[in-house]
Formats: structure tokens, sequence, C-alpha cells
């Protein structure tokens, strides 16, 4: 290609091509531009962090009784109020944060691992693999996820590690039927064939080719699973079947639900953290998603 | 001809899905830790050996676990779902009692979403930068985001001690008699609060689908070619775009069912809605696993059936799609 314009001095060292930034980069700046997304990345940075270093600053034990029983928010001993059993409401949020957030993640990847595996397979594959993985995805989408979950925790005994399990086996649906609808789209177009053509392997094919392009939508999934995951946590601890020895906001409403109407501190304040939780992982996704999908930006 | 193979295919493969829940969670059950006849034996408060062989007879439970399993296999597929550990009643009894109380709310709240959220949805897209527009917006992430049995909660605050016009619990009313369009009445009442708690996470979701799949429909040729025509706004909206803007929330709407129902066993603890969720949760916490069995095979099957319906409401909606 000649360029009769071309004035460039012949000294002039050649330049890398830096008109073309990389896209991981480029999805950066997009994500950096979203006010929402940052502010998402305010919120759960705060709430990650009380969660980690909160217990080192406020040392209690959550369990603990420190006043009357439904004492109000303000009170010195408890800003924020105690429960129907005198427990610090302020307490039980530092420290539920851990299990809370704990579980979110754990169960997330958990479930993400297992969709993406599943689904990688499937959409590779095709055929009877495809077949029997869709039966297997069938079987988990008719069985209500919480339902399961709740059978799977109790016959288990509740602790983190089984509701984080419970969770990740029962909700890794989704994302298993997105990666399998990605792969199908993926794995006959041009530059596949090609790496097949110098003898790449099907793993090679599925995990080094096929992956990192179909990753885009996958992170944004994953990123809301953890959402979900919070919620679903939330919603076995208020049922009573979280790990009774570990603190969780969900547990928190649960316990104090009975006593609602006069001790509503208990159960707006938890509640408050998984919903500012689980918003600020929604407003992160939704930024990741813009960043990440080129379609999308000019809207 | 064809469709009619169809159907009986998909019917035919609805029922081995059903029977692989059936066999599925019996053995899971079966095999988890802990004995059945020890959990009766700790809800009477300690037994004798005889009883405990008694019981372990009465119950099945002393033969090899495939012949339990062919058993349990059998009665299901004859309607029978053994008895229940706890209250000693059949199973089926048991369901039936609380199914309509569930099926009541959690149609309501589909139906609910599903309306006002497409409704909300169309209406917005007419204006895709306006002010309901942005209200969808952050109605869709705050529903998502608030856990469902907290919203309730919240409201259950709202309409107990601030604003008492609803009430926030139960299904009737203890003066209700029961009868004719009066108590009909008193659980439609009743019935306000566990709906909107339910439907608020789906019908956000769904007025923002509705939106976002309306503005992209609206963008397309065929809309450019009936407005030239000089058709109505009105007609051009609501035979010609709508059509093609539901099936992405008819999509989702079937995909989430089950979602709805696993909701539906949070709303009802808030409400002390005297529905299946929590004779799902008493019997899971009792152990009495006849009668989880059970709710988990009703649940499947509504599951099931919801999907066959929203299959055909696909296809009653694309006539594209057929076989």
């Amino acid at each position: 290609m000649s360029s009769p314009v071309s004035t460039a001095p012949a000294a002039a060292p050649v330049a890398a091509p830096a008109a073309v930034p990389h896209p991981a980069r480029d999805a950066w700046r997009m994500f950096l531009r979203s006010r929402a997304a940052l502010a998402g990345t305010l919120l759960l940075a705060c709430i990650v962090a009380v969660a980690l270093f909160g217990p080192m600053v406020y040392d209690a034990d959550p369990f603990a009784i420190v006043a009357a029983p439904q004492t109000a928010p303000g009170d010195p001993d408890a800003w924020l109020g105690t429960d129907q059993l005198g427990r610090d409401v302020l307490a039980g949020l530092v420290y539920g944060g851990r299990a809370s957030l704990a579980v979110g993640v754990v169960a997330a990847v958990l479930s993400a691992l297992i969709g993406l595996t599943a689904g990688a397979l499937a959409g590779y594959y095709g055929g009877g693999v495809d077949e029997a993985l869709t039966r297997v995805m069938e079987f988990f989408q008719v069985l209500p996820a919480l339902l399961f979950a709740m059978v799977l925790v109790t016959l288990f005994s509740p602790s983190l590690t089984t509701i984080s399990l419970a969770i990740g086996i029962t909700s890794w649906t989704a994302t298993a039927r997105l990666t399998r609808a990605e792969f199908m789209r993926l794995r006959d177009l041009d530059f596949v064939r090609a790496e097949r053509a110098i003898g790449a392997g099907n793993a090679r094919i599925i995990w080094r080719v096929i992956l990192p392009n179909a990753l885009p939508p996958l992170v944004v999934s994953g990123t809301m699973a953890i959402g979900s995951a919070i919620l679903f946590e939330a919603g076995l601890s208020f049922l009573g079947l979280g790990d009774p020895n570990r603190m969780s906001w969900g547990l928190m409403i649960g316990s104090a639900r009975p006593y609602l109407l006069t001790c509503w501190w208990a159960v707006v304040f938890p509640g408050l953290a998984i919903f500012a939780s689980v918003l600020s992982i929604s407003l992160i996704g939704d930024g990741l998603n813009d960043a990440l999908n080129p379609k999308l930006r000019e809207r | 001809m064809d469709n009619l193979l169809a159907l009986l295919r998909k019917a035919c493969h609805a029922a081995l899905l059903t029977l692989a829940v059936v066999v599925l969670n019996f053995l899971l059950i079966r095999l988890a830790p802990g004995d059945p006849v020890e959990t009766i034996a700790g809800s009477m408060g300690g037994i004798t050996d005889e009883l405990r062989a008694q019981l372990r007879s009465q119950y099945g439970l002393d033969q090899p676990l495939p012949v339990q399993l062919a058993t349990y296999v059998k009665h299901v597929l004859h309607g029978d779902l053994g008895y229940s550990y706890f209250f000693n009643l059949p199973v089926s009894g048991l369901i039936a009692e609380r199914v309509p109380a569930t099926l009541l709310l959690v149609l309501a709240s589909v139906a609910v979403a599903f309306v006002l959220g497409t409704a909300l949805g169309v209406l917005a897209s007419r204006k895709p930068h306006g002010p309901l527009s942005q209200a969808i917006t952050v109605l869709s992430m705050t529903g998502h985001a608030a856990p469902v049995f907290w919203s309730g909660m919240m409201l259950v605050i709202l309409f107990a001690s601030v604003w008492p016009i609803l009430p926030v619990s139960d299904m009737h009313s203890m003066t209700s008699d029961g009868q004719g369009l009066a108590a009909v009445l008193d659980v439609a009442w009743h019935m306000v609060l566990p709906t909107f708690t339910l439907s608020l996470v789906y019908l956000a979701q769904y007025s923002r689908l509705s939106r976002a799949s309306m503005l992209e429909v609206l963008g397309s040729d065929y809309i450019r070619t009936a407005r030239a025509k000089g058709l109505s706004e009105h007609h051009v909206l609501y035979h010609h775009a709508l059509r093609n803007a539901l099936l992405p929330v008819v999509t989702v709407l079937g995909l989430q069912f089950g979602n709805v129902v696993a909701g539906a066993i949070l709303v009802e603890t808030v409400f002390n809605w005297p529905g299946l969720g929590r004779l799902a949760f008493d019997s899971i916490l009792r152990r009495d696993y006849p009668t989880v069995l059970g709710v988990l095979l009703f649940s499947a099957i509504v599951v099931v059936l919801m999907n066959q319906l929203t299959d055909a409401l696909y296809r009653l909606i694309d006539p594209r799609i057929r076989a």
C-alpha cells in the first residue's frame, strides 16, 4: 500500500500501532466513563472494606448481649439499636457481612465453574454430549432452586461450605445456557477452523481459543451471579437454614421477623446492607455489560 | 399430524423429566446421612427398639434400596405419595390442601408482572429517555437488589403501623364465613400485598426487558414499512411491534417460573400465607421426607406444565415457530 502523502521523516522510529488500543484497556476506559458503574464500584469497595477490616476496628461479638432487648437506635451502647435479645445490630452488620459476601463469592465462582464447563462441553461437542447435558440442565431448571437448596442444606447440615455448595449446585444453569449458546456460535467460525487445521486439540480449542472470545457476556453474568448468590444465601438464612453459628444479614432479618413491628431497626438495617451489596454488584455488572459489548456503546 | 406428533413427543419428554425428578430426589434423600426412623423417634421423644422396628417395616425402610425405590415410583405413578411422618396423613392430601393458596399467589403475581411489566415497557419505549424510562431503570435495579422477603417486610411495616388500610397477614379474615362473594373479595383483599411483593422483582425485570426489546423492534425495517404504508401509530405499535417485542419476555418468563415458585416460599413466610411453601419449609425442618419429596415433585410438575404453557404461548405469538 503506497502512500503518496507520507511525509514522515525517515529518521522517526517506526511507532507501534498506537491507534488501536487493547480491547481490555478500551473496555476499562468505557467502564470508568460510566457514572453508575463507578458509583457501584465505590459502594462495593466500602462494603467489602467494612466486612474485611470492620471486625478489626469494631471489636465485638455479634452474638453477645450488650444492652436491653429492643433498644432503639442512638443508644451509646448500641448505635443502631439492639435486637429482640439485646444483641448489637451494628456488630451484626459488620460481622454478618463476611458470611454473606463470602458465600456470595464462593457460590458464584462454583456455579460459574459448573456452568462454564457444562455449557462449553455441550456447545462445543454437540450431539450426544449436548443432549445429555441439556437433560441435566432441564432437571435443575424444573426444581425450584431455593427449595432444592433448602433440602440439600438440611440433609448435609448447614454450614457456610454446604450453603455455598448448595447454591452453586442449584444455580448454574443460566451460565451453562449462555456458555452453550456462545460456544455453538463460535465453534465453526474461521478462526477456530484455522486453529483446528494447524492441529490444535479439542482441549486447547475449548479453553484457549473459544473461551476467551466467549468471555465478555460470561464475565457479566458471573458478576451478576454474585449478587444472586448473596440474595440466595440471605433467603436461606432468613428461613433459618443458614449456618446458626455464623452471623449473617439474612439470619438477622429472619430472627427479628416476629418482632418486626416493635423492633424495625433489626430488620431494616441488615436488609439495607443486602440491598446495597446487590445493587452495587448490579451496577458494576451493567457497567461491564456496556463496556464489553461494543454494540451497546452508541446508546 | 406433524403437530400432534410433536406435541406427543413433548409430553413424553416432560413425563420422563418428571420421573427423573422422582427417582433422583428419592435417591438423594435416602443416600444422605441420617436415618428417617431416628428422626421420627426424635419427634416422639425416644422410643423402644420394637416400635423402631415396627416403624421401619411400616414405612418400608427395612427393604433394600432398589426395592424401596421401585415401590415408591410405583406408588407415585398411582398418585400415592406416601404418608407424612409428622402428620401421619397422606402426603397427596396435605399438598392438595395447600396448593390452591400457592397457585393463586404464583399465578396472580406472574400475571401482574407480565401484564403491568410489558405495559410499562411499551409506554416507556415511546420516549426512550423520558421520565418513565428512567423510572423503569431505577425500579428494575432496586427491584432486583432488594431481597423479596425484606421488601415484603417493609410493606408490612408500612401497612401495619403507618397506613393500616390493607391486611398484612393470613388469607382470610377471622370474621369471614368462607362463603359467597364476600369471601372471594376477602381473599382478594388479603392477596394484594403478597402478590405485589412477589411480582415486584419480575415486574421490574419485564418492564426493562420489554422496553429494550420494543426499542429494538421499533428500529427494524418492517416497522418502517408499516409506517410508510400510512398505518396508524396505534396499529403499528400494538399489532406489528408488540407481538415480536413480547417474545423475549415470554422466554424469560418460562425460564423463571421455578424462581417464582421459590420466591413464593419466602413471601408466604412473611405474610403467613397458608400455602405449599410453608408446608415445604416446615417439612424440611422436621425431616418429614415423604412430604418433602411430594412437594418437590409437585413443584417440578407445576414448572414443567408452565414451561409447556409458555411454549404454547410462544407459538401463539410467533406463528413462524412450528413443531
